[in-house]
């Protein structure tokens, strides 16, 4: 309990010091603060629902997009907070029926169905808003202005570190650490599998979603190559792995370093980015299989041991 | 006609079949387990039996047949269902969930089945099965650093925590030393003198005479003998059949 309350004045203290960063730089630094608040709540949602199960998800992209595509479509029409809700709604309800259809196939072809779903849905949207004789994108016009957009995406990363916590210490993440273990003790064992995966699936995915729908208004002009960008997914996938999945501020190591390499990457070579992502992904996964964590708590353990030798 | 002819049986299996393309695994058999009862189910490699189990606890659906529970049907049931109604069951090929503590191995099987517990309650349970079945002290070590009697001396407390109506073990005593087996066989009888209904599957002679009032027998999919342990034992079809087994 000790521990727990520390570990929460921990959170506190950083989450206060993130929010200081529009009082301190406005321009470049703030970009990168919004993407990284950006992506440490796609990331920890995703590993809300891979981490224990192992199914790596591809479709970050997918629900990022509909959020964003929510909020693009209907600006016009009803006030942003409206909107907001609107994409998680929709978000939910899709991963839902997504997670439905595709959670009792096994691992292998949910990241191939996952990872067709975004190409699939920005298609179908292109193909939409040709056929509506529309231009290929839609205006977001807001008055939104860059430090509110980075205060919204991290009140969400708190709510988002607070779920993940909850379920941390619930029944539902209980089944899940069992189902990641060994399916067959889990249904031997009572768990309904098909429904612990389907609701952490859907918790994850609504996360995207509502992300997607918080920064919509900072691109003035949405379209589907933007909202759907496959790169969203595997980049989710990187920085989780990276990071660490088997714990919750797991991600979040992997995120901050990634981001600031990534920005560095993409301005000195920004022809190279996908042979590089693909470099980063192989070198990670072949060098720190644990994520940072590991190596964290690895050198933690070495160290002790060699207080007690 | 026993003296359970009134009593409504724990689990009744009514010609069962199921088969994996052309092979029968297991071929219209029916038997009866009454509340408070320890039978054997024997047989040679390839009879059926581990196949009967599945059946029995919903890892697999039957093609035909009824499998009634306190006489309700739960044949072609899913897993988790059966589960929760009371079937608990270890596995043949011990399964351990390998990033979780010994204590929670345990705590595993009493969260979502038949007995369902949180908390302080749920550690206590645990706990105290882990004691229970010889494995207290351990219980924050991951499952790794565990010898193969000790998983499976998990694998027992994970069934016993969700307080099954009906406890099914695959041969949960094979691969033990002498000794060890003679503990294992000592922590069933506690079982059994507990009032446990217990199909148990194994090949160890010794321990189905001394711990199974009836024995079914299965051969090629096909129950060959039902009766008491003793008499089915000397049944010279019984014998032919494992020797057989031998011989092949
Ligand atoms: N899932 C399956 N698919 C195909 N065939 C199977 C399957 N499960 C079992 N069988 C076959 O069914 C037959 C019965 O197998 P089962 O495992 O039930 O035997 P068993 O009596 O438990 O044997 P053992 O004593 O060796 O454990 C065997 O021929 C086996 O190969
Ligand atoms: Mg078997």
């Amino acid at each position: 309990m000790n521990s727990e309350v520390r570990t929460f004045g921990i959170a506190v203290i950083l989450f206060l010091a993130a929010a200081t960063l529009p009082l301190i730089s406005s321009g470049y630094l703030l970009s990168i603060g919004v993407s990284i608040a950006v992506y440490t709540v796609l990331a920890t949602s995703w590993t809300l629902f891979s981490g224990p199960t192992n199914y790596i998800s591809l479709a970050v992209a997918a629900f990022f997009g509909i959020g964003m595509y929510v909020v693009a479509g209907g600006i016009d029409l009803l006030p942003f907070p409206v909107l907001v809700l609107i994409g998680a709604v929709v978000g939910a309800l899709f991963s839902a029926i997504v997670g439905l259809a595709t959670l009792r196939i096994s691992g292998v072809y949910f990241v191939i169905f996952t990872l067709g779903l975004a190409e699939l849905i920005r298609q179908v949207v292109s193909w939409g808003q040709a056929t509506m004789g529309t231009s290929s994108g839609l205006y977001v016009l807001t008055d939104f202005t860059d430090p509110q957009i980075y205060w919204a995406l991290l009140v969400l990363a708190a709510v988002v570190f607070l779920i993940g916590w909850w379920i941390g210490r619930s029944r539902l993440g209980f089944a899940l650490r069992i189902i990641g273990n060994d399916e067959v003790v889990a249904v031997h064992s009572g768990i309904n599998t098909a429904r612990a995966k389907v609701i952490l699936f859907v918790i994850s995915c609504t996360f995207a979603s509502i992300t997607g729908a918080l920064v919509a208004p900072r691109y003035s002009y949405v379209e589907p190559t933007i909202a759907f960008n496959p790169f969203i997914s595997f980049q989710v996938v990187i920085m989780a792995l990276l990071g660490g999945v088997h714990r919750l501020w797991g991600p979040l190591l992997g995120v901050i370093p990634f981001t600031i390499l990534w920005e560095l990457i993409s301005a000195n070579f920004p022809t190279q980015t996908t042979l590089l992502l693909g470099a980063a992904f192989l070198l990670i996964v072949y060098f720190i299989p644990h994520g940072i964590v590991g190596l964290i708590e690895s050198g933690i353990q070495k160290w002790k041991g060699d207080q007690h030798g | 006609m026993d003296n359970h002819v009134t009593t409504q049986p724990a689990l009744s299996i009514q010609d069962v079949t199921r088969s994996f393309g052309g092979l029968v695994a297991v071929n219209n058999v029916s038997f009866d387990l009454h509340e408070n009862e320890v039978i054997g189910l024997i047989g040679p490699n390839g009879s059926g039996k581990t196949t009967m189990m599945n059946l029995i606890s919903g890892a697999l659906k039957p093609n035909n047949g009824e499998i009634r529970l306190y006489g309700e049907n739960i044949a072609g049931a899913p897993a988790a269902d059966i589960a929760h109604r009371g079937v608990a069951r270890t596995f043949q090929i011990v399964r351990m969930l390998p990033s979780l503590t010994v204590l929670e191995n345990a705590e595993a099987g009493g969260v979502f089945g038949h007995a369902k517990m949180w908390g302080a309650e749920l550690h206590d349970r645990a706990r105290e099965l882990l004691q229970r079945v010889g494995l207290e002290g351990i219980e924050n070590r991951p499952v790794s650093t565990l010898t193969y009697i000790d998983q499976k001396r998990l694998e027992l407390a994970r069934a016993l925590i969700s307080d099954p109506k009906v406890l099914l073990l695959d041969e949960w005593l094979a691969g033990l030393n002498p000794s060890e087996l003679r503990t294992g066989i000592a922590l069933i009888e506690q079982l059994a003198n507990e009032g446990r209904t217990i199909i148990i599957v194994e090949h160890v002679m010794d321990a189905i005479r001394s711990l199974c009032s009836r024995c079914v027998v299965m051969s090629s999919g096909v129950k060959i003998a039902e009766g008491g342990t003793a008499e089915v034992l000397a049944d010279p079809e019984v014998i032919r059949a494992y020797l057989g087994d031998e011989n092949a």
